[in-house]
């Protein structure tokens, strides 16, 4: 980025030192580093790692854009690149790698597989979709996907780290000042568990002891209704609330900038769809304590 | 063998296979009877007979090499499960099968493992996949899903979680129309019942030898980790399944002692995408894609066997046309040209793993985007050409090349095809080999890394049913192109590459001697093609059939391909008019059974050479776990 496009063009710098010192805001020049130098893990799944390895090749060459350089080790690498089919065998290790990679962290879905099983969606290995455990951030369709697909969704990836900001902390986890958690690394039983299912399963397995009648899927729509009414209910009051920390958005964001006005709106709403989330899951802590 | 010390004997290994068949019958007559259901070839062994049969066929008969052992399940055509051997004699000639049969229950078939070592991975797939009880087997255990995995994936009544119904297309898409996500008809994504009794706090110890354990390994873990006495001196490495060396999601557990590798232990299915249950749901059009996405570097070649393997089936019918002499020149130069990209990247990712990083594989990924774009320009894609049609292909070559991308650097935009392909073919590759072998074959490092390590003899590469360039470098003369020639093959003027050494070294000189072979391939071709312009390249002048119905029996269709043997079998279960699916869909992956050798060729050697010899047997994961 040349120094005109990181300076702020509503702080003014005198003519005499123009192109010498830039003033910005502390988002921005973070975000500028973070996605000049993001470093792809070295990892691939399938077919869709060759077409990885061709993009990392001369005639590509993602170092053009800041990919520099793959590392073999998730302790030293930005970017995860899920790429090619997902399975259950696999899926263990992922988590537990992107557990060890360092924040800010991010994820990309490469081809039909990682983003949502692929032709292989309907094998009884395969994971229908890497989100399904992990958040991922860009999903680049195709199958493989050509590396130009993959260059543009990498670049997707470096425009959406521009819009982040490090005064909002459910926009971006690892600004916030608790650590994060560490994503539950999925168990191989007689199928795949998730371990945030685990205390269904076990409450499963405990009704066919009793030879009680199950509570598997066929009574989940009545508890989704449960979880979708209260939901919205949280959704409402939430709304109502005054914002919190109203001020630390001022921090950043420069007031009068007209452009600016729409990205803090989306902003608001964002942070707002957020809490609702937070409110939902301690609601769902609660009712499940209720029913224990 | 003292084959040469019995005269009489010496006459049995070269008969033809029904001599050999009557001969086996004549021997046993309570324990052989000929395959007699139509379209079925071979003989039915009787199951408590089998290893001593075997060792007849092998010792006697002279059939040395075990291609290929799978099971079918035959529910409601039986109700048995049955398993089938194509075995050959590295001298060349046709298959011999025998098959040997078991209830569904308690299915237990004698392991041969103590005639063809070959059959260790395939017999332990049998087991995972279709839960075939092997005794005599030295490590029975899963190979493909992980020990505890609920049933047996590929028995015909085992149902995936979204299971819809057994065959495509499903009713609700066509001609119902109705598309829906199957995660909205199955909540959970799963279809197990967890039994009362799960253990969810073993399930979770993610200690070192509860790892271990839950691969199966034959490591004593416990003992080797036990670091209260002294005397323990040796160690468990873990490598993989992320590993930059191990070429994709693979593992292999070492033993060392100080820094040299006693015992090695390959574990894979971590890629494992259910290849052949899907393959049985599809119609037989459906799987050409999906063959691409086996071995994803020479995808022409996965559709050459497979349709060589479904056009068997299809020629068994009434209504049958063979490809037309261009389409079968087209074939060849696709594959072969698949067979140039497989060996350069090989080579490049073989020195890659004895330490020259990255930079010699860069030279080759620039040819290679040469080819993948001609590929591009006929096919419509780069890697996953889908090309290759039954009876036909996809479509014939055009007039002038035009790629799809819109790239400023690209080499093939607006090209006359021919001359394209001349220069390419005269030009362009020879000299990347030239180069290639300038700056690697009598390079001191490359000789001094790979001469004499990894070393696999003759017999073991036989008995290990190696394949492709780990057989060719053992000193085998088994290529298939000449051992039992298909499309055009025979009439094409080339040799079999072929080394004595069986080391690293040996491999790689194998493969330098492949590329020069297909380049010498296709500049035979190419008259072939200019004689040919203007002919159509399906029998009768329009495309085949897009859904063939296929007449009931077996096929296996084989090709040389760029890493080895490729096999597809293919069982067809008939009905009003032939069927559109198939019953068992099988393939035989090199990866897969070079792999079985892996412990032995590394027995020895130092951990930096392991991953050395792993390159050098040149895997591919979609491949291996299928």
């Amino acid at each position: 980025m040349k120094l005109q496009e990181l300076n702020q063009s509503e702080y003014p710098v005198p003519a005499e030192l123009e192109n010498n010192i830039a003033i910005t805001s502390l988002s921005q020049l973070y975000n500028w580093g973070r996605r000049n130098s993001m470093w792809p893990m070295l990892f691939g799944l399938a077919c869709c790692a060759i077409e990885m390895i061709a993009t990392a090749a001369s005639r590509f060459d993602f170092s053009r854009f800041g990919f520099e350089v793959m590392r073999a080790t998730p302790r030293q690498a930005d970017l995860m690149i899920v790429s090619g089919t997902v399975t259950k065998k696999m899926v263990v290790p992922i988590v537990r790698l992107y557990n060890q990679m360092p924040e800010p962290k991010y994820v990309l879905a490469m081809g039909a597989c990682a983003s949502g099983g692929g032709p292989f969606k309907e094998g009884y290995n395969v994971v229908s979709g890497m989100d399904k455990y992990l958040p991922v951030d860009v999903y680049v369709p195709g199958c493989p996907p050509t590396p130009q697909a993959l260059l543009y969704g990498m670049i997707a990836l470096q425009r959406k780290i521009d819009g982040q900001s490090i005064a909002n902390g459910d926009d971006v986890p690892w600004y916030g000042v608790s650590s994060a958690e560490p994503t539950p690394v999925p168990v191989l039983g007689p199928d795949i568990i998730d371990p945030r299912q685990m205390d269904m399963i076990r409450r499963q397995a405990e009704a066919a002891a009793a030879e009680l009648p199950s509570i598997g899927a066929r009574d989940l729509p009545a508890a989704t209704a449960l979880v979708a009414a209260s939901a919205t209910a949280d959704a409402t009051a939430v709304a109502d609330a005054p914002p919190v920390d109203g001020d630390a958005l001022n921090f950043v964001l420069p007031t009068g900038a007209a452009p600016w006005a729409e990205a803090e709106d989306i902003r608001e709403k964002r942070r707002l769809r957020a809490l609702a989330r937070k409110a939902l899951r301690a609601t769902r802590r609660a009712v499940a304590a209720e029913e224990e | 063998m003292d084959l040469a010390a019995v005269a009489p004997e010496k006459k049995l290994d070269s008969t033809s296979i029904d001599e050999a068949i009557a001969h086996l019958q004549s021997e046993y007559p309570d324990a052989v009877s000929p395959d007699d259901r139509e379209g079925y070839c071979g003989v039915i062994v009787e199951r408590g007979r089998l290893v001593d049969i075997a060792r007849v066929i092998r010792d006697d008969l002279g059939f040395d090499y075990l291609s290929s052992a799978t099971a079918v399940d035959y529910l409601g055509a039986g109700d048995h499960l049955e398993m089938v051997y194509h075995t050959y004699r590295t001298s060349g000639g046709p298959a011999l099968v025998f098959k040997a049969q078991t209830d569904r229950d308690n299915a237990e078939i004698p392991s041969l493992v103590s005639v063809w070592r070959g059959a260790d991975f395939q017999e332990r797939e049998a087991w995972d996949l279709m839960g075939i009880h092997f005794p005599g087997h030295p490590n029975l255990k899963r190979i493909l899903m992980w020990e505890g995995f609920q049933g047996h994936p590929l028995r015909k009544d085992w149902r995936e979680a979204y299971y819809e119904e057994d065959q495509k297309p499903f009713d609700s898409r066509w001609p119902g129309g109705h598309v829906h996500r199957a995660e909205e008809k199955n909540v959970f994504g799963k279809n197990v019942t967890y039994p009362p009794d799960i253990d969810l706090g073993r399930l979770m110890d993610t200690s070192e030898a509860a790892v271990y354990q839950s691969l199966g390994l034959g490591v004593d873990v416990e003992r080797i980790m036990d670091k209260d006495g002294f005397e323990t001196n040796e160690l468990v490495v873990n490598m993989g399944p992320h590993h930059p060396s191990t070429h994709g999601v693979f593992r292999m557990v070492l033993t060392v002692d100080g820094e040299t590798v006693t015992s090695l232990e390959p574990v894979m299915g971590y890629l494992h995408r259910n290849h052949e249950k899907i393959g049985e749901r599809n119609t037989y059009l459906h799987n050409i894609p999906f063959t691409d996405r086996l071995d994803y570097i020479s995808s022409m070649g996965n559709n050459h066997g497979y349709v060589l393997a479904v056009e068997q089936l299809m020629s068994l019918g009434r209504k049958y046309n063979p490809p037309t002499y261009r389409c079968e020149a087209l074939r060849v130069m696709m594959v072969e040209l698949s067979r140039i990209v497989n060996h350069l990247w090989a080579i490049g990712f073989w020195l890659n793993d004895i330490g020259a990083f990255f930079t010699p594989v860069l030279y080759f990924v620039q040819e290679r985007e040469r080819i993948l774009d001609f590929f591009e320009a006929v096919a419509g894609s780069r890697m996953m050409c889908n090309y290759m049609r039954f009876g036909g292909l996809f479509g014939d070559l055009p007039d002038r090349l035009k790629s799809v991308s819109n790239l400023t650097n690209d080499r093939v935009r607006d090209y006359n095809t021919m001359q394209f392909l001349t220069e390419m073919i005269n030009e362009r590759i020879p000299r990347t080999i030239d180069e290639l072998e300038r700056l690697l074959t009598q390079n001191e490092i490359v000789i001094e890394r790979s001469v004499g390590v990894g070393v696999l003899t003759r017999e073991d590469a036989i008995n290990y049913s190696a394949a492709g360039p780990l057989l060719r470098g053992s000193g085998v003369a088994y290529d298939i192109r000449r051992a039992e020639p298909y499309s055009i093959y025979p009439e094409l003027d080339f040799d079999v590459a072929v080394e004595d050494e069986g080391d690293m070294y040996a491999r790689y000189r194998v493969r330098v001697s492949e590329l020069r072979e297909s380049v010498r391939i296709l500049k035979q071709i190419l008259p072939r093609l200019e004689a040919t312009a203007g002919e159509s390249i399906w029998a009768d002048g329009k495309p085949g059939a897009y859904a063939p119905r296929v007449p009931h029996g077996e096929a296996y269709g084989r090709v040389e391909n760029g890493k080895g043997e490729l096999g597809y079998y293919v069982v067809s279960a008939g009905g009003r008019g032939g069927s559109s699916n198939p019953w068992r869909y099988h393939v035989r992956a090199p990866s897969f059974i070079n792999l079985t050798p892996m412990g032995i060729m590394s027995r020895g050697h130092k951990v930096a050479d392991v991953v050395g010899i792993l390159g050098s047997i040149d895997i591919v994961l979609g491949e291996t776990d299928r």
